[in-house]
């Protein structure tokens, strides 16, 4: 009785060992690390896990950190693919080789019993700014405007601070910040007063999509750049890449990577 | 005899180096956690962190004050709720009901503490937040709506915890009170309650360490505002929720400005343990030959 208990702890402990042997020791030969904008990242993971289908032997891990964690790791070599967001800027792009995988649309999402269908640009900078505080300020019913927003880092808080407020602008203090887009949704969805900012790619008809100075986001517009509120989706690379990582990067671009990124409703720009 | 004593020091050893071996991992984390924050304590400064209004990292702004504060209030109102139920239900439980309803009660309440805390977070998302805009208006997300999902949340340890110290009250105080002629009710508000207290208090300071510690829930229904609360319908941030919801993004003197909000988190969760400690110490009776 006694021993069979020992022989069970004994086997327990060997499997744990075997296990973590296992996991940590092997097959650290070739692999990729991807690192940036936390928009990218479940795209990101969608296309490795599809690439693994073809390609098993290869190690590829995909890590959050904001587009600007991105951009720095791809420059300092830390990471071989760095992912961002949002445009880079001159200085940035030094020595880094830019792969626009595609277009990702910013969709000002509001209650589906909300009268107002289109907003302008300005407007909507008001509104985030606290300028405008009433529906009925911008045609819709008389109700105060409750603001939801994200968290600060997030990618998609940092193109719609791009695209829509400007530098100078800040979303007033009092916004609320829900730590993901489908706590957004949910938000909007309950509240008839709430307008919110979600990704295209995570848009659904739980809530009303405005259309932005006449032009609703849809697949043709973010193609064609009518649709404003956009931001591409870049991988950068340092250098020239090569090996494994050339061979990732071509089957991102081939038909079957477009495919995914399609499927992730990843728009590629036709202009 | 020689091989059993040679097996009870096996295990007595054992025992040491398991215990040693908690003690170090928690003196590590502790460790890390003070290393990593120092940075924001030094660089910023500990009073303007500490007192600082602003939170804002993008700019520079790593003003603690208003999540404090957030942490308390909320934490505040949950126990305002969930004090009186859990110490009544737990008399409840342990002296009025039979066994039946016990054997009934137990089980619900434990496995009101075995759901996880993104379902009671969820759950206030979608039901509470609207009830809350729709009767008290404003957004829905406020210190009312998180202290409502938190004292649910807590219910199940403090229940727990001061049923097993009311029914480690020895058997003798109520049948001696019950002698004395005094009725139910004044046995137990008289005899077994007071007897019970540390216990019951250490059971309220537990749930409070557990209020201030959960995050999830609370990110979910509290909205987030880092601003200081006007009224108790107002959105806050809880210290908990900073760190989570900009743990991802952090680099730089941010970083360490989350792990100084750790530090602080860890500071009032071991003051309220000394706290704890301090009562039960102070309130422990002597009873024949062992104490309560």
């Amino acid at each position: 009785m006694k021993n069979t208990k020992k022989i069970v702890i004994v086997a327990i402990i060997i499997v744990i060992v075997a296990g973590i042997a296992l996991l940590s020791g092997v097959g650290s030969s070739e692999n990729i690390d991807i690192v940036g904008s936390t928009s990218v990242q479940p795209v990101a993971e969608k296309l490795v896990e599809t690439y693994k289908q073809t390609h098993p032997d290869a190690n590829i891990n995909v890590q959050g950190g904001g587009s600007s964690v991105g951009i720095k790791s791809a420059q300092d070599g830390s990471a071989d693919i760095g992912t961002s967001s949002k445009e880079l800027k001159e200085d940035e792009k030094q020595g880094l080789t830019e792969y626009n995988i595609g277009q990702d649309g910013i969709v000002i999402a509001v209650n589906n019993e909300n009268t107002v269908n289109d907003l302008s640009k300005d407007q909507l900078k008001d509104i985030f700014s606290g300028k405008i505080t009433n529906w009925n300020q911008v045609g819709g019913q008389d109700g105060e405007i409750n603001i939801i927003t994200r968290e600060e880092g997030s990618g998609t808080l940092d193109a719609f601070e791009n695209i829509v407020m400007g530098k100078d602008t800040k979303i007033r203090s009092d916004a609320v910040v829900q730590s993901s887009t489908e706590a957004v949704k949910q938000s909007v969805k309950q509240d008839s007063n709430a307008i919110g900012f979600v990704s295209f790619a995570h848009m659904s008809n739980d809530v009303k999509a405005l259309s932005i100075g006449g032009v609703s986001p849809s697949t043709d517009t973010i193609a064609d750049g009518s649709y404003e509120l956009q931001r591409p989706f870049l991988f950068l690379v340092k250098g020239t890449p090569s090996g494994d990582l050339k061979e990732f990067i071509d089957w991102v671009n081939s038909s079957e990577g477009q495919k995914v990124l399609n499927e992730e409703k990843i728009i590629k720009s036709t202009n | 005899m020689e091989k059993s004593n040679m097996s009870e020091q096996f295990i007595e050893k054992g025992l040491l180096i398991t215990a040693m071996f908690s003690i170090f991992i928690i003196l590590i984390i502790l460790g890390f956690i003070i290393i990593e924050g120092l940075p924001a304590f030094q660089d910023y400064g500990f009073i303007q962190f500490l007192f600082g209004q602003t939170w804002s990292p993008n700019e520079g702004q790593y003003g603690l004050f208003s999540m404090i504060i957030g942490s308390i209030c909320v934490t505040i109102f949950a126990l305002i709720i969930a004090v009186p139920l859990s110490i009544l239900c737990s008399i409840f439980m342990a002296e009025v009901a039979n066994e039946n309803i016990k054997n009934f009660l137990k089980p619900v309440i434990q496995t009101l503490s075995g759901i996880p805390s993104v379902v009671y977070g969820f759950f206030g998302l979608i039901v509470l937040v609207p009830i809350v805009r729709f009767y008290f208006g404003g957004t829905g997300f406020s210190i009312f709506t998180a202290g409502i999902i938190l004292s649910v949340m807590i219910l199940p340890t403090i229940i727990s915890v001061s049923f097993d110290s009311l029914c480690a009250v020895p058997n003798e105080y109520k049948e001696a009170s019950l002698g004395l002629g005094a009725t139910n009710w004044q046995t137990i508000n008289k005899v077994i309650f007071p007897a019970s207290l540390p216990g019951i208090v250490t059971a309220i300071i537990l749930g409070m360490g557990r209020a201030i510690g959960e995050t999830l829930a609370v990110i979910m229904v509290a909205g987030n505002v880092p601003g200081i609360p006007n009224s108790i319908f107002s959105p806050v941030r809880t210290l908990t929720s900073n760190i989570a919801l900009e743990m991802s993004y952090a680099t730089g003197l941010h970083h360490n400005a989350l792990f100084a909000t750790a530090t602080i988190l860890f500071v009032i969760i071991l003051l309220l343990l000394v706290i704890a400690n301090y009562i039960q110490r102070k309130y422990k009776m002597d009873v024949g030959g062992g104490t309560l």
